[in-house]
C-alpha cells in the first residue's frame, strides 16, 4: 500500500562533494565514491554523478564528448551532425560494470574530437564558442541525444541511483583525476532521469548543486537571451550557463561571478570600503539578471581548479578541510573524513564567500 | 558503560541500540550518523568521530558529550538535557529548543538558536566559545545565548544580521561588540551585574567542561542585547 503523506518521511536534501590535488596528483575515483556513502540519506536514489578531471591523459588535445542517446537513430543522427564539425580521433562505449542497482540506462559514448579548422573559420567563432555551440545543438536539437560533458581531459559520469552505486556503475576505481566532483540527488521539482542527474556541463564547466534556485525563470530568461538554451528540465542547468556566460564569454573572475550569483546584500555592500563599494555595485546592477537566490552550495570544476560557493544566505551546508596537497569540500564533515581522516583546517566558508582552489600550473 | 561501534550498523540500527541500552553508552567510530540520541529522556551517551545532523534532536533530558565537532541542527527543538562538544558546530544549532543547555567549545555555523523559546519555566541556553556565523539567534523568542569569543584569529564575534527577527529572550556577546551592525528593532548595551548574574553560573559551568580560566572569560565588558518589538522582521528579505 502506497504510504501517505504523513506516514511516511523522507529525511533528505542533496549531498555535493570534491576533492582536488593543487599539485595536480592524480587520485582514483574510490575515495570520492566511498565520500557520498555517509550522506546516503541526503539522495533518493533518482541520479547521482560525478565529474573527474585529468582522466584522459592520452587524449587531452581532444575534446572529450559524454554522451546519452535514448536509441541508435539519435545516435546516428548525432554522429553524423558530429562529422560535419569535428573529426571523431575515437568513438566507444563508456565502460560500465553491470549492476542490479543500476537499470534502464541509455546508449552511452563518448567520442574524442577536433574540430575542423575550416569550419571555424567559417563560422567567425573562436573554437571553445565552436564546441560549445555544436554541444548545445545536440542537445537542443537532436531528440533523444544529449551531450553529458565535452572538456578536454574530463568527464562527467551520471546516472538515475544512488550515487555509490552510479561510481561502481562506471568503474570510476578505473580512473585517475587530480580533481573530483560529487552529486547526490534528491529531485524535488522536477523530475528524475539520467540527463537531469548533476553534474551539468558545458565544455569543461560543471556544476553540482544542493538546493533549488528560487530566481530559475529570471535566471533561464536572461541567459537565454544570450544563446543558451534550458533543455535538461532542471534548475541547476542554469547555473552551468552562467558560469560560462560570466567566465568565459565576459571574462569575469572567479570572484566577481560569486559576487555576481550570491551578491551580497546592498545592506552590506553599503559598508565597504569605496573601491569595492563601486565594484560590488557595477556588478549587481549588471548582471542583476544572474543573482541567484535561493539556497544553495555548488560546486563549479573547471580545467585545473574548482570554486565551491553558498547562497548569499547560507541556507545549505558546505565544509571545506585540507591535508597537504588535497583541497576537500562536502555537504558534511563526515563525507571529508572518509576521504581523509585527518583533515585540518576544517571549516565552514561563509554565504556567498567562494572557495577557488587552482592546480598549479604546468601540473594538469 | 555500553561500547557501540557506529562503523558496524546504520543510523537507524544505532539509534535502537542506545534506545535499547540501560547504561550509558559511548558510541565509536561516529561518522556521520543522523538522530544520535534524538528524544532520550534519560542517561549519558559519549560520542568519539564526527556525529550525523540533528544530534540529540528533540533531547529530553539526557546528557551528550561529544569528543570533536559535530553537524547542522544540534539539539534541533531539544526540550531538556545537556549536550557538550569539545569542537565546532555546524548551521542552525540549537533550532527551536525550548529548554536544556548546549555547550560549544569552539565556532558555531550560520543560526545558531535560530527561534529559540522559552515558556513558564523551561528557558534554553546556548553557550559558544568561539565565534559564530550570521543570523544568530534569528527569529530568537526566548532563551539565552552567550557567544564568548574567545578566539586568536581576529576574526568578528558574529557575522551578519545578528537577531535579526528577534522577539524574545536575550543574546549575550563577551566584550564591546563595537564591530557589529544590529537590526534597528533591538537593544544592544553594556551588560550590567544583573544581567550577568543570570549567565554567570552557565559560563562558569562551560568553563569547568573545556578546562578554561573562568576568570579570565568573566573579567570582560559584556554586551547585551534584547528586542525592542514584537514585529521586527518586516521586509528583511524583500528590500534587500
Amino acid at each position: 500500500m502506497l504510504l501517505k503523506e504523513g506516514q511516511i518521511r523522507i529525511p533528505s536534501g542533496c549531498a555535493v562533494s570534491a576533492v582536488i590535488s593543487k599539485e595536480g596528483n592524480l587520485m582514483s575515483g574510490e575515495k570520492i565514491v566511498a565520500s557520498m556513502i555517509p550522506m546516503h540519506e541526503r539522495s533518493n536514489g533518482l541520479g547521482g554523478g560525478f565529474a573527474g578531471y585529468g582522466i584522459y591523459p592520452e587524449m587531452s588535445e581532444f575534446y572529450a564528448f559524454h554522451t546519452f542517446f535514448d536509441d541508435r537513430e539519435s545516435q546516428k543522427a548525432c554522429e553524423s551532425y558530429l562529422r560535419q564539425s569535428f573529426e571523431i580521433v575515437k568513438a566507444e562505449p563508456v565502460p560500465t560494470r553491470k549492476i542490479p542497482a543500476i537499470t534502464d540506462e541509455p546508449i552511452i559514448f563518448r567520442y574524442f574530437l577536433s574540430p575542423l579548422r575550416s569550419r571555424i573559420a567559417d563560422a567567425q567563432v573562436d573554437e571553445r564558442e565552436f564546441v560549445a555551440r555544436a554541444a548545445m545543438h545536440i542537445n537542443v536539437y537532436i531528440d533523444g541525444a544529449y551531450v553529458v560533458s565535452g572538456g578536454k581531459n574530463m568527464g562527467v559520469f551520471k546516472a538515475v541511483g544512488f550515487p555509490e552505486d552510479v561510481g561502481e556503475f562506471y568503474r570510476l576505481d578505473e580512473y585517475s583525476a587530480y580533481c573530483w566532483t560529487a552529486h547526490g540527488r534528491y529531485p524535488t521539482n522536477t523530475p528524475g532521469w539520467w540527463g537531469g542527474a548533476h553534474p551539468f556541463s558545458l565544455l569543461d564547466y560543471t556544476v553540482v548543486h544542493n538546493g533549488e534556485i528560487s530566481s530559475y525563470d529570471a535566471n533561464r530568461r536572461y541567459i537565454e537571451a544570450y544563446g543558451y538554451k534550458c533543455t535538461l528540465q532542471t534548475d541547476t542547468e542554469v547555473f552551468t550557463y552562467i558560469a560560462d556566460y560570466l567566465l568565459r564569454r565576459k571574462k569575469l573572475t572567479l570572484e566577481e561571478t560569486a559576487n555576481v550569483i550570491a551578491a551580497p546584500f546592498w545592506s552590506t555592500i553599503e559598508r565597504k570600503a569605496p573601491e569595492e563599494k563601486e565594484k560590488l555595485t557595477y556588478l549587481r546592477n549588471v548582471f542583476s539578471g544572474l543573482l541567484v537566490t535561493g539556497p544553495f552550495s555548488i560546486i563549479l570544476g573547471f580545467e585545473g581548479g574548482l570554486m565551491a560557493l553558498n547562497d548569499r544566505l547560507k541556507l545549505r551546508s558546505m565544509v571545506v578541510a585540507e591535508k597537504d596537497d588535497r583541497i576537500f569540500i562536502a555537504s558534511e564533515e563526515a563525507a571529508i573524513r572518509v576521504m581523509e581522516p585527518d583533515a585540518v583546517n576544517v571549516r565552514a566558508p561563509e554565504g556567498g564567500e567562494p572557495v577557488i582552489v587552482r592546480v598549479k600550473e604546468g601540473r594538469y | 558503560m555500553i561500547i557501540l561501534n557506529a562503523r558496524a550498523t546504520d543510523n537507524a540500527a544505532l539509534n535502537e541500540s542506545v534506545r535499547a541500552a540501560k547504561d550509558d553508552c559511548e558510541i565509536v567510530g561516529c561518522i556521520g550518523e543522523r538522530f544520535i540520541g534524538a528524544g532520550l529522556s534519560s542517561r549519558t551517551i559519549r560520542i568519539k568521530g564526527i556525529p550525523g545532523n540533528a544530534l540529540g534532536a528533540y533531547l529530553n533530558g539526557a546528557k551528550i558529550f561529544v569528543d570533536g565537532n559535530a553537524q547542522d541542527a544540534v539539539g534541533d527543538t531539544m526540550n531538556a538535557g545537556e549536550i557538550t562538544i569539545n569542537g565546532n558546530a555546524g548551521d542552525a544549532a540549537g533550532y527551536a529548543m525550548r529548554g536544556g543547555k548546549i555547550y560549544i567549545k569552539g565556532n558555531a555555523g550560520y543560526r545558531a538558536g535560530i527561534h529559540m523559546k522559552e515558556y513558564a519555566g523551561k528557558s534554553p541556553v546556548i553557550v559558544i566559545g568561539g565565534r559564530c556565523g550570521s543570523f544568530l539567534g534569528e527569529y530568537q523568542a526566548g532563551g539565552l545565548i552567550i557567544v564568548l569569543g574567545l578566539n586568536d584569529d581576529g576574526k568578528r564575534i558574529v557575522g551578519n544580521f545578528p537577531c535579526a527577527g528577534m522577539h524574545g529572550g536575550r543574546v549575550l556577546l563577551r566584550g564591546d561588540a563595537k564591530d557589529v551592525v544590529f537590526p534597528d528593532k533591538v537593544t544592544s548595551a553594556r551588560a550590567t551585574a544583573d544581567d550577568l548574574a543570570a549567565a554567570t553560573a552557565y559560563i562558569k559551568e562551560f568553563c569547568a567542561y573545556f578546562g578554561i580560566d573562568e576568570n579570565f572569560v568573566l573579567d570582560c565588558p559584556y554586551t547585551l542585547i534584547t528586542p525592542d518589538s514584537a514585529n521586527p522582521y518586516k521586509r528583511m528579505y524583500v528590500e534587500n
